[in-house]
């Protein structure tokens, strides 16, 4: 269960974050939308632990533990995971390469053995073959060279070798045709499971066709302002966002 | 066993010397006072036994460093070097040697033990004086691994030893080939090299013989105290081949600063020398005090048709690098290439790069420079290729890549292509990278923690190099290139 608490958080100087609550139970998926600007990436960046954010207050809390005393790779290895609105290219590193090496890692400080070669193997190309990516992919270097949506399908099998506790999904949806979407949504919904809790941040109801959410939350000027089940989704796709704007203004 | 009666023999040996010498009195004797001048260069090759051209050689090297001028062209700067104010023969080291473990940096003992170097060889590297070392079985290893190594190489025809011997056991072979590939007058670090030499290795690998080892192995267990001005002459005959690695990827202890290398190389037709370097010497501190100047010339002489030399090297030591491993491609289809790998961090500066000289008809040369800069290091390849008006049908592929972690650092690249053959082909990539705060941070959010993304981001960069050193040093250099990077984020 992920706890988030009036959560202030600032970059440069700038109030990005201003009070925000949350809570997502386990084997729950909250969907939030939002628009741009309101805060949702940084909200992910800051429960994965990026740098340059300031939290002024608050907490957030996964299974008791305090997560933000945690290092990025400890919160990592403590199962969030961060689907990238904008995944990064790694030259040089070819994506077999790099899955390994993070998931030893996370392994590691969790103390648990690393993974054989052919282990390894065998989990990555099952999950390769359910998104239906090539295996040629994974010899190319992370990202370089991918397109928006191949590297969303690469944050998906990178999700579903990890095995996280907590996923957020960051407009995992924008940039994927139809049928990738489909791919995606596939990918994630084989991931459900009682003690895995999903964060999925999107523009548009329809990923959430794929995805169901259990809850759904409306976030502007860097707070939760509404919440309610999937059906909320319908009605902001309906209306749009105007009537939040207006009240985050006043 | 024959093999270790030998080396009990051999032991006994040594310490009967000890005893019979006394170390105080060897360092007495030993001693030549700072300075140089010809005097002085009389004393060394007195030491050294040497014949009479050899002395006359070293002289003429002498008079000429004097009419010349240090060179400051190199993208380094580093306080004006006072050449009487070192010692240019045995300067008594062994004294201020550290009599154990105890008395060594930390930090040079923490990175033996990231590379996994066993006690006994730390305490030669860290040059643990010999009366101290827990010596027994460290030099009953390498004395019997030693021998087993000369019995092979001598079945072969390889002549190994040290060029002081050779100028003695094979002067033909010395007077034939030294100073022909760097002349003595080359540049300023070459003459003073050619008039105080006093250690390096020669090697010599007969026509059609292919050396049975990587000289490497050899040469790290027995390479203790490498010579301020070392001296290596290695000589491949027709259709010979050797492999050649000098250094070792454990940072030495050295109270010398100045470093002024030459290493030549010649290879006859259809022959083929690789030679790897993994340079590790002390960079200094975090200000970069104290660190080693590192001013070395290298250069292969492809003097027979179809013939190769290879360089590769890791460079992640020095606090000043000097270097430009150099091929020239005189034999008709012969073959020259370059593998870099240098690693600046903290104050190092790092001026290195190579030369292809194409004089022969369809000779090709290829480069692939990677420079690594990090905390407020300066990191700079320079090149030359060039082909003179003969060398029709040559080729050059070069390729840098330059990679910048941090905001402190620089990276330049300056290439100088001459060509006077219209049929020469020369094609030159480069590109200059940044390791970025959210590539780090994406690693980071998979798992790695900072230095392991460094680590993994580097090695990707580095990778097509590290495969061109023999595999066991390829291991050993990419741990010691994360070594070198540790602390250079956040
Ligand atoms: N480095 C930064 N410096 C200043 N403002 C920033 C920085 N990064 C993001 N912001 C601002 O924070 C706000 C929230 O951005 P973001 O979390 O990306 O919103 P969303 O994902 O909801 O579109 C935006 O107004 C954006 O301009
Ligand atoms: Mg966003």
């Amino acid at each position: 269960m992920l706890e988030i608490k009036n959560l202030v958080v600032e970059i440069e100087g700038t109030r990005i974050l201003n009070g925000l609550d949350l809570t997502v139970n386990n084997g729950e998926i909250a969907a939030i939308m939002g628009p741009n600007g309101s805060g949702k990436s940084t909200l992910s960046y800051v429960v994965a632990g990026k740098e340059e954010y300031e939290v002024l207050d608050g907490e957030i809390i996964l299974d008791g533990q305090n997560v933000l005393e945690m290092e990025p790779s400890e919160r990592a290895a403590a199962g969030v995971f961060l689907a990238f609105q904008y995944p990064l290219e790694i030259p040089g590193v070819a994506t077999m390469t790099f899955l390994k090496a993070a998931l030893n890692a996370q392994r590691k400080s969790r103390g648990e053995a690393e993974l054989t070669t052919p282990d390894f193997i065998k989990r990555v190309n099952a999950a390769a073959q359910q998104l239906e990516i090539p295996k040629d992919m994974l010899k190319r270097a992370l990202n370089v060279g991918f397109s928006g949506g191949e590297k969303k399908r690469m944050e998906i099998l990178q999700m579903a070798l990890l095995e996280p506790r907590f996923c957020i999904l960051d407009e995992t949806d924008s940039g994927l045709d139809i049928d990738a979407l489909r791919i995606a949504a596939e990918g994630v919904n084989a991931l459900r499971s009682p003690d895995r809790s999903f964060l999925v941040i999107t523009h548009y109801q329809r990923l959430l066709n794929y995805i169901v959410p259990d809850s759904v939350h409306v976030m502007a000027g860097g707070k939760i302002v509404k919440s309610g089940g999937k059906e909320l989704a319908l009605e902001l796709e309906a209306n749009g966002y105007a009537d939040y704007k207006a009240q985050e203004a006043a | 066993m024959p093999a270790v009666q030998e080396t009990i023999d051999r032991v006994k040996e040594i310490d009967v010397d000890q005893y019979k010498y006394g170390f105080e009195t060897i360092i007495e004797m030993e001693k030549a006072p700072k300075g140089l001048n010809e005097d002085i260069i009389r004393f060394i090759s007195a030491k050294k036994e040497e014949p009479e051209w050899m002395l006359e050689w070293r002289l003429d090297a002498y008079r000429r460093w004097l009419t010349m001028q240090e060179p400051d062209w190199a993208r380094v700067s580093y306080p004006k070097i006072d050449f009487n104010d070192i010692y240019y023969y045995a300067a008594p080291k062994s004294n201020e040697a550290p009599k154990s473990l105890d008395e060594v940096d930390p930090e040079i003992l923490k990175t033996y033990e990231k590379l996994g170097i066993p006690l006994r060889e730390q305490e030669m590297l860290a040059g643990i004086a010999p009366e101290n070392r827990v010596a027994v079985d460290a030099v009953f290893d390498s004395v019997s691994v030693a021998t087993t190594f000369k019995k092979e190489l001598a079945e072969a025809g390889v002549i190994f030893c040290s060029i002081s011997e050779a100028v003695r056991e094979y002067p033909e072979l010395v007077q034939k080939y030294l100073g022909t590939v760097v002349p003595k007058s080359d540049n300023y670090y070459a003459a003073l090299n050619s008039a105080v030499f006093t250690d390096g290795s020669f090697v010599y690998v007969p026509p059609g013989v292919r050396c049975p080892m990587e000289l490497s192995t050899y040469f790290r267990i027995n390479e203790k105290n490498t010579g301020q001005f070392e001296r290596t002459l290695i000589i491949a005959d027709e259709g010979a081949y050797v492999s050649y690695l000098e250094g070792c990827t454990a940072p030495q202890r050295d109270e010398n600063q100045l470093h002024a290398a030459v290493v030549e190389l010649v290879t006859l037709d259809e022959a083929e020398i690789k030679y790897s370097t993994v340079q590790n010497w002390y960079p200094g501190d975090a200000q970069g005090k104290g660190g080693i100047y590192n001013f070395v010339t290298k250069r292969g002489d492809c003097r027979g048709k179809n013939s190769v030399i290879t360089w590769t090297q890791v460079e992640t030591g020095s606090a000043i690098t000097w270097k430009y491993p150099s091929c020239i491609l005189r034999g008709d289809g012969s073959r020259g290439e370059f593998y870099s790998i240098a690693v600046s961090n903290g104050r190092q500066q790092i001026d290195s790069g190579t030369k292809m000289i194409h004089l022969g008809k369809n000779t090709t040369s290829r480069i692939i420079s990677k420079g690594i800069s990090a905390g407020h290091s300066e990191n700079t390849y320079r090149g030359l290729v060039s082909a003179h008006r003969k060398a029709s049908n040559s080729r050059n592929f070069t390729n840098c890549d330059s990679l910048l972690i941090g905001n402190n650092c620089g990276a330049h690249t300056v290439p100088y292509i001459e060509s006077k053959n219209a049929s020469a082909v020369f094609e030159h990539e480069a590109t200059t990278s940044k390791i970025s705060e959210d590539q780090l941070f994406y690693c980071m959010q998979r798992g790695l923690d900072e230095e392991e993304a460094v680590a993994l981001i580097v090695n990707g960069f580095v990778k097509d190099v590290l495969q061109k050193l023999p595999m066991e040093f390829a291991v050993e250099a990419q741990k010691l290139i994360s070594i070198s990077l540790e602390g250079s984020v956040g």
